[in-house]
């Protein structure tokens, strides 16, 4: 085969393989949201679930899932942030910098299912708090913890120095920087961060099964109750063949709520490096 | 003309008045806050500690009972007689980790070099969009899928029941897409343009270029990718789950059901106490080492890579 | 005419890690005057300007040896306020640095961080700062308005503005017009014949002309030393190092 003709059957199949990964994806999406809008509308997401599912909608499922997420939230970006702060603005190299870079790194390579185990242990079982909503939360706030630093420390490490640099040379401290100057810089991509970590909480289901119970179908009422997320219901109402009709709605529901959140980030992370750019 | 500025005494000492207290409340804070920052990121590394401390803590007794040998060899799981060998889910996670690979490195590779090579702008924007949102669904989603689409299709190809390693496999090739072809496109991307150009000069043609001259210099890269995506693949615990049927046998051909670590420590943990309990955490602490010694040695790889250019 | 003294330095070193970067320089700069400093590149011109605000201290590795006193007082002495330092000696460096905010907040950045809050005040400073700077006329009906969306020139002055803000002593000055149209540069001259009525401004430039134009003195600097200092009509007329000659007319650097 001559050189120029493999180069263009190269180009053919490289053609092939791209379209073949864009149809895999249409395919998920379309074929699981083909199905599955017909099944939501108000009253699915606002009746409670009946018969273990089988019946009724996901008001009880959304509730859960918005407290977890919003829980290990709540944990995990201040403890994100000042930690990123930290290593962005105040680390010289040292052994414990390292440490700790390193422990982020290992952090983000555990898988769920180590979480989930771990939360089993630690918080269900050794704290006592029992399958619960600050369980699951808490378990999802460490697994989120890493993508969170992360992409402040960078956006942080974004902002040019001669920011930084001007404030500083108008009498601000470097504390005056970091939070008036450095901070509201870098604030879309600490908010990418932030959704980022959101849309694995969301998303995450071994981790929450084993933490935060599954069968629980009422309504929450304080953190120590268990909860069931949108992902896990999914997965029983499917694993356990309850109903088809309603896995395919909660899937729906559960993937447009990702891609909300994924075009959300992609447009603030345009917005931050336009803002950068300039 | 621009006025000038005068400093008339009383504003200035009335502005000086103004500025001193705000500047002492800082100055305390100067100190005690970075504190609070180190601490946050102190709890970080405490966290991986607790982890791996519980982790290991809660199944290592097991181990020494059953022998580490019998454990990772044993052929038999049967928790209500207190045989543990967890060999058919060691085989199995590995077996469709393995297959999972075979079918999609290929095809990320390929997408890699087509983005970073072939692919008009407008083109690869499109994909690069798709890849993101490949990533960013959720596992049970893909399992979802793999239920609903695969297993009629292998049905109705192979018959049987659709539950196998190839199920499995094939839901893992795609859920590894965007993490190897993301990471291989990364490492093609660093190749210096003058290598390219090096080639192109000698007459080479594009491809050749790429075969000859790109992919070997960006190959420890490429590897690395290979091996993350070996690690997400045996990590991944929920879409597996949903297809390969989760018998605890040993397989004998990618047609066979099978399940591997991760599926076994969700499917029981649920009912297990005492001595089972410990088995699953046991489970646990193979796949955890497993998955660090992997996520290590593409460190490596990448610290390599980097150190050659 | 006597001349009161605003910033001396006294056998004032700087390293960086194991390199000296400046040799024992000993300056007065004489206050209500433009005070150009002038060598070729890497001289360590640059190095001396941010000594005199302690802008050094952010570079990792620096040591700065000797003294540098503000009004007789020592700035690198133990117990200084830092801050307090740069808010007397503000510094506008050589590449515009507006911050990502509008106009408004860019000049109260300074007032707000050193506590001031009411509006009303703050609106006073703003516009009293800008008119300063002679920016006001051209963004008085924007000053919501993104900084970054001014013209290189606005954006220096700007800056000028914001430093003003804060009632600075000093100025010093990176550079400032080397990333600036001819126009622009021009109006930033006049800017600081302007200043020099009420501040004492110390400007580093790698442009004779401007540094003949615009200063009353004029130090040289090369490979770390300070080879003369003097009146600038002095310097550039009849000066009495050989290697000063050399780079004025320009057979080096």
């Amino acid at each position: 085969m001559s050189p120029r003709t493999e180069e263009r059957l190269v180009k053919v199949v490289l053609w092939a393989v791209a379209a073949v990964v864009i149809t895999i994806l249409l395919s998920i999406v379309v074929h699981v949201m083909v199905r599955g809008i017909p099944s939501v509308n108000l009253t699915f997401l606002t009746e409670m679930p009946r018969r273990m599912g089988k019946e009724g909608g996901i008001s009880t499922v959304l509730a859960g899932t918005l407290y977890v997420v919003t829980l290990s939230l709540f944990f995990a970006t201040p403890i994100g942030v000042a930690a990123a702060v930290y290593l962005a603005e105040y680390a010289r190299e040292s052994r414990l910098v390292s440490a700790i870079r390193f422990s982020i790194e290992s952090l983000a390579g555990i898988p769920s299912i180590i979480f989930g185990l771990f939360g089993f242990v630690f918080f269900v079982l050794y704290l006592r708090m029992g399958w619960s909503i600050i369980s699951g939360a808490l378990t999802l706030a460490l697994m989120i913890l890493p993508t969170i630093v992360r992409t402040t420390e960078e956006s942080l490490k974004a902002v040019p120095s001669s920011y930084k640099e001007g404030s500083l040379a108008l009498g601000a401290t470097r504390l005056q920087t970091i939070f008036k100057m450095a901070i509201p810089s870098a604030l879309p991509g600490i908010l990418t961060g932030i959704l980022l970590g959101t849309g694995r909480a969301v998303g995450e289901t071994a981790a929450v099964l084993l933490t935060a119970g599954s069968s629980a179908l009422s309504l929450p009422r304080t953190i120590k109750d268990p909860a069931r997320t949108l992902a896990v219901h999914l997965f029983i109402l499917s694993h356990e063949g309850i109903s088809m009709e309603k896995a395919y709605a909660t899937a729906t529901v559960l993937i447009v709520s990702i891609l909300a959140l994924n075009s959300l980030t992609t447009s603030l992370l345009t917005r931050f490096r336009q803002r950068l750019m300039q | 003309m621009p006025a000038s500025i005068s400093h008339p005494a009383t504003s200035k000492a009335k502005l000086q008045a103004l500025r001193k207290k705000p500047v002492r409340k800082y100055l305390s804070l100067e100190m005690a806050v970075p504190g609070v920052f180190l601490l946050s990121a102190s709890i970080v590394m405490a966290a991986v500690a607790v982890i791996s401390l519980f982790v290991f803590r809660s199944g290592i007794p097991l181990i020494q009972k059953v022998g580490l040998v019998s454990f990772l060899t044993g052929r038999t799981w049967d928790p209500s007689a207190g045989i543990y060998g967890i060999l058919p889910m060691l085989t199995g996670s590995l077996l469709v980790t393995i297959t999972a690979l075979v079918l999609g490195v290929p095809v990320a590779l390929a997408g890699a070099v087509f983005l970073s090579e072939f692919a008009p702008i407008t083109v690869a924007v499109v994909l690069r969009r798709c890849i993101e949102l490949l990533a960013g669904i959720p596992s049970v989603v893909y399992g979802f899928f793999g239920v609903i689409v695969l297993l009629p299709l292998l049905r109705q190809i192979f018959g049987g029941s659709g539950f196998s390693v190839l199920a499995g496999a094939i839901v893992l090739a795609i859920m590894i897409l965007p993490t190897v072809l993301s990471v291989s496109l990364e490492a093609i991307k660093t190749v210096p343009q003058e290598y390219r150009e090096g080639s192109l000069a000698l007459g080479a043609t594009h491809w050749q270029t790429i075969k000859g001259v790109v992919l070997p210099a960006a190959r420890s890269g490429i590897f690395a990718s290979f091996i993350l995506g070996m690690g997400r693949a045996l990590g991944e615990t929920m879409a597996v789950i949903m297809v390969v049927g989760n018998t605890t046998r040993m397989p004998r051909s990618l047609l066979d059901p099978v399940r591997t670590l991760t599926a076994n420590v969700v499917i029981e943990m649920k009912y297990a106490t005492g001595d089972h309990q410990q088995a699953l955490f046991a489970t646990g602490i193979v796949l955890f080492l497993f998955i660090m010694a992997l996520n290590f040695a593409a460190r490596l790889t990448f610290a390599n890579s980097r150190r050659s250019k | 005419m006597t001349l009161a003294i605003k910033i001396a330095t006294k056998n004032l070193s700087v390293y960086y890690r194991q390199l000296q970067a400046l040799k024992y320089i000993s300056m007065s700069i004489p206050e209500h005057s433009i005070t150009a400093l002038i060598g070729p590149s890497g001289c360590g011109k640059s190095t001396f300007l941010r000594t005199l605000n302690r802008m050094n201290d952010v570079i990792e590795g620096s040591r700065v040896e000797g003294e540098v006193l503000l009004d007789g007082q020592n700035i690198y002495s133990h117990g200084v306020d830092v801050s307090e330092i740069r808010k007397r000696v503000a510094m506008v460096f050589q590449k515009p640095n507006p911050f990502p905010m509008s106009i408004y907040d860019n000049v109260a950045y300074g007032p707000r961080i050193h506590g001031l809050k009411r509006r009303g005040v703050l609106d006073e400073i703003v516009e009293r700062s800008l008119r300063a700077a002679a920016l006001w006329d051209e963004v008085k009906d924007r000053l919501e308005k993104s900084a970054l969306g001014l013209s290189g020139g606005q954006q220096q002055r700007l800056v000028i503005a914001r430093a003003l803000a804060v009632r600075p002593e000093v100025f010093l000055m990176d550079e400032p017009a080397s990333a600036l149209d001819p126009i622009s540069s021009g109006k930033l001259e006049d800017l600081l014949f302007e200043l020099r009525r009420d501040y004492t401004i110390v400007i580093v430039t790698h442009n004779m002309q401007q540094a003949a134009r615009v200063s009353q003195y004029c130090g040289f600097f090369l490979s770390g030393e300070m080879v003369e200092f003097n009146q600038t009509k002095t310097v550039f007329t009849n000066p009495r190092d050989k290697r000063t000659e050399d780079y004025i007319t320009g057979r080096f650097g």
